[in-house]
């Protein structure tokens, strides 16, 4: 017992003697897909809490969470408040690809290295070339080449599309469009919608008298749900034909039965597939969080755990840590190697294809609608 | 354009009426009686088709299976809840501000509004996510070309007027709705007539609320989706469409909101690269309007201001 006194006493006294240093993380906490970001940031702060449990570690971290929203301008108001305070050394931020677009010319004015953990639009990277901002998972070019390929592959050839008319949304509409125009594909129309839009009935009455075999959707869960019901309800039969946007736990347990058919993509493996899924899952849940960590929780793990590690290797100095992150090649994580091109770009090449299949998000592959045992509404 | 397919927007167009027309009459009772603004009128009803879905889902697990028992208990329990809720903000809220500016009930209901959806969000189990609200009614529907006639649809739609009309009846008809009409003409005389004024207040706050649940629970059997954001905007379009129609008149109101639904929907239907903007063309409709007509379609009748 006494022992035990002294050691945790002993414990106390080295971390006490640790210089502090603060990181930081942003995401949605509140609004429409607040799940996707506090299942980030519950994975960001586990990183941070494994971090300061290791004895080995130089510095004790302390995280800082500003909530985005997914508002563009709330994100920025956060991301400058974040960005001017000196002590914070670095950043895991953003979910909503609106939101991290908005931001980084905040981050390079005030020279804050961060690291987008869930955002797909390929401009927060590529429109710039900001030594500050960095992302680990991959952009939505790629997840629409595939998706685009899989269905011509399954011999669809006409398209609805509706995306929500933020840059997110409208990013979704421009690579999907072009990579189907490419595959020989016909998009018979295009349907701008708002993020917090209720009712599609009259956008869904004009696409069913289009008649197509698809209906893409590039947007977020809530409106991705309230379109696949509201099809049913007009007895519209298309396949939904969803994004990244829409993988999420919330997805399935907002429409049930309905939810049965539905594809989605997204980049990089599955967590359970990834290299350190397994380690990250079984952490997880050793925390006892009271949400999952959703689609993204392992990139803003991965993020995080970027961040610190170069804390650790340059000290707490947000030039230094902007040049060691620069030259990040073929560093190992738990969602696989991370090498960032010239513009901080992570390129992964992988994209995991999905179908729902009784009330799970399995990938296609493995799913009894690839081997012919199911087939999707109108599959030949 | 075919038959069935303006068969199709104009149910459309109806359904979403009802539903704003629903809510706007909340809005115009409230001026009517108080001349005050409530903003977290929207917010009620997202709670109100929250309290139905947790009805919905308690006695489900106790073990009730009858879909009408279920419907039943699910509208009986948002109506009564969202009634005393509405009472409620009534007594505590909006009548101790009578004394101060118009404004600061508008502000005080504008953040109770927030308040009621955020706790809708971090109280109710997973909050955050978008709920699917169960069909409760029979789902037999008929193709009639591009037309889908839903039995469902048609149940909600003939229930919204029973309601408009019920409540018709009840201001014109009874002696409660006489004490309404007076406050709402004259609070001094209706006063020195023998009417208990903060009697009648509370009651109206308990109609409109009641509305905005049978609205709420409405709005979830015909999107089967909830979720706690779902008020916010309802609540604006209720309040443009009380002002178009004339706030306190409420057959305005309910012109309002089938005038709003119709704009909505010519907006996505009519206007190249409509859909976006439908909500921009119709807002910007109401602008014009307002600019031509600042008083709403039908001049304030129950509510004289001097």
């Amino acid at each position: 017992m006494l022992a035990a006194a002294l050691v945790t006493g002993a414990i106390a006294a080295t971390t006490e003697a640790k210089e502090k240093v603060k990181v930081g993380f942003i995401g949605p906490l509140t609004g429409g897909v607040s799940v996707n970001g506090i299942g980030g940031r519950n994975s960001a702060e586990l990183s941070v809490r494994l971090r300061n449990a290791d004895t080995k570690a130089k510095y004790e971290y302390e995280l800082v969470v500003l909530d985005d929203e997914c508002k563009p301008n709330v994100a920025v108001q956060v991301a400058t408040r974040m960005a001017a305070d000196k002590e914070i050394v670095g950043a895991a931020t953003h979910y909503c690809s609106s939101t991290a677009i908005a931001t980084v010319d905040v981050y390079h004015k005030f020279g804050l290295p961060v690291v987008v953990w869930g955002a797909v639009l390929p401009d927060i990277t590529y429109r710039n070339k900001y030594a500050e901002v960095h992302r680990v998972n991959g952009t939505m070019i790629n997840q629409n080449e595939a998706n685009a390929e899989l269905m011509a592959k399954l011999g669809y050839k006409t398209f609805a599309v509706i995306h929500d008319t933020t840059d997110y949304g409208k990013g979704h509409n421009q690579y999907f469009s072009e990579s189907v125009a490419k595959l020989g594909g016909k998009i018979l129309g295009t349907f701008g919608v708002t993020a917090d839009q209720q009712d599609f009935t009259a956008e869904l009455t004009q696409i069913k008298a289009l008649n197509p075999q698809v209906i893409y959707f590039g947007g977020l869960t809530p409106i991705g749900v309230r379109i696949r019901s509201q099809m049913d309800k007009l007895g519209i039969k298309a396949v939904f034909d969803g994004t990244s946007g829409i993988v999420s736990d919330a997805f399935i347990q907002g429409l049930g039965p309905l939810a049965e058919g539905s594809l989605a993509f997204r980049e990089g493996a599955p967590t359970e597939k990834l290299p350190g899924g397994k380690f990250f899952m079984e952490k997880y849940t050793a925390q006892k969080y009271d949400s999952p960590p959703e689609a993204y929780g392992a990139f803003a793990f991965a993020a995080m755990d970027l961040i610190l590690d170069t804390i650790e290797k340059v000290g707490p100095n947000r030039k230094l840590v902007i040049a060691e992150l620069g030259k990040v090649q073929d560093r190992d994580s738990i969602v696989g190697k991370i090498t960032f091109d010239d513009h901080g770009q992570n390129t992964v090449p992988v994209i995991t294809k999905y179908v729902v299949q009784d009330g799970k998000f399995v990938e296609w592959e493995d799913s009894e609608y690839a081997s012919g045992k199911r087939k999707l509404p109108g599959q030949p | 354009m075919d038959a069935g397919l303006i068969a199709q927007y104009v149910m459309n167009g109806l359904m979403l009426g009802m539903m704003y027309a629903l809510v706007a009459v909340g809005f115009t009772l409230f001026f009517g009686v108080l001349d005050v603004i409530k903003f977290s009128h929207g917010d009620v009803l997202t709670v109100g088709a929250f309290t139905a879905l947790a009805t919905f889902v308690g006695l489900s697990a106790a073990g009730i299976r009858s879909d009408l028992l279920l419907l039943l208990a699910m509208l009986v329990a948002a109506i009564v809840a969202m009634a005393a809720l509405g009472m409620l903000i009534a007594r505590c809220l909006v009548l101790p501000l009578r004394g101060a500016p118009a404004l600061n009930t508008l502000l005080v209901t504008l953040m109770l509004g927030t308040a009621l959806r955020e706790a809708v969000r971090l109280f109710y189990p997973q909050g955050a996510n978008p709920k699917p609200f169960p069909a409760l009614l029979p789902a037999a529907s008929v193709p009639l070309g591009q037309f889908n006639l839903r039995l469902d649809n048609t149940i909600l739609l003939a229930a919204g007027v029973a309601v408009i009309v019920g409540l018709q009846l009840l201001l014109n008809r009874t002696r409660l709705g006489l004490a309404i009409r007076a406050v709402a003409q004259d609070e001094e005389t209706a006063r020195t007539m023998g009417i208990d004024f903060n009697a009648i207040v509370l009651v109206t706050f308990a109609i409109g609320s009641a509305l905005a649940a049978f609205a709420g629970l409405m709005n979830g059997l015909y999107y089967n989706e909830i979720n706690f954001g779902m008020g916010l905007l309802l609540g604006v379009i209720g309040f443009t469409a009380a002002i178009i129609g004339g706030l306190g008149s409420v057959y305005g109101a309910i012109l309002g909101g089938f005038l709003f639904a119709a704009l909505q929907t010519i907006g996505a239907v009519a206007l190249p690269f409509g859909s976006a903007y439908k909500d921009v063309f119709a807002f910007a409709v109401v602008i014009v309007f307002m600019a031509w007509r600042p008083t709403g379609l039908i001049q304030e009748k129950i509510s004289e201001r001097v």
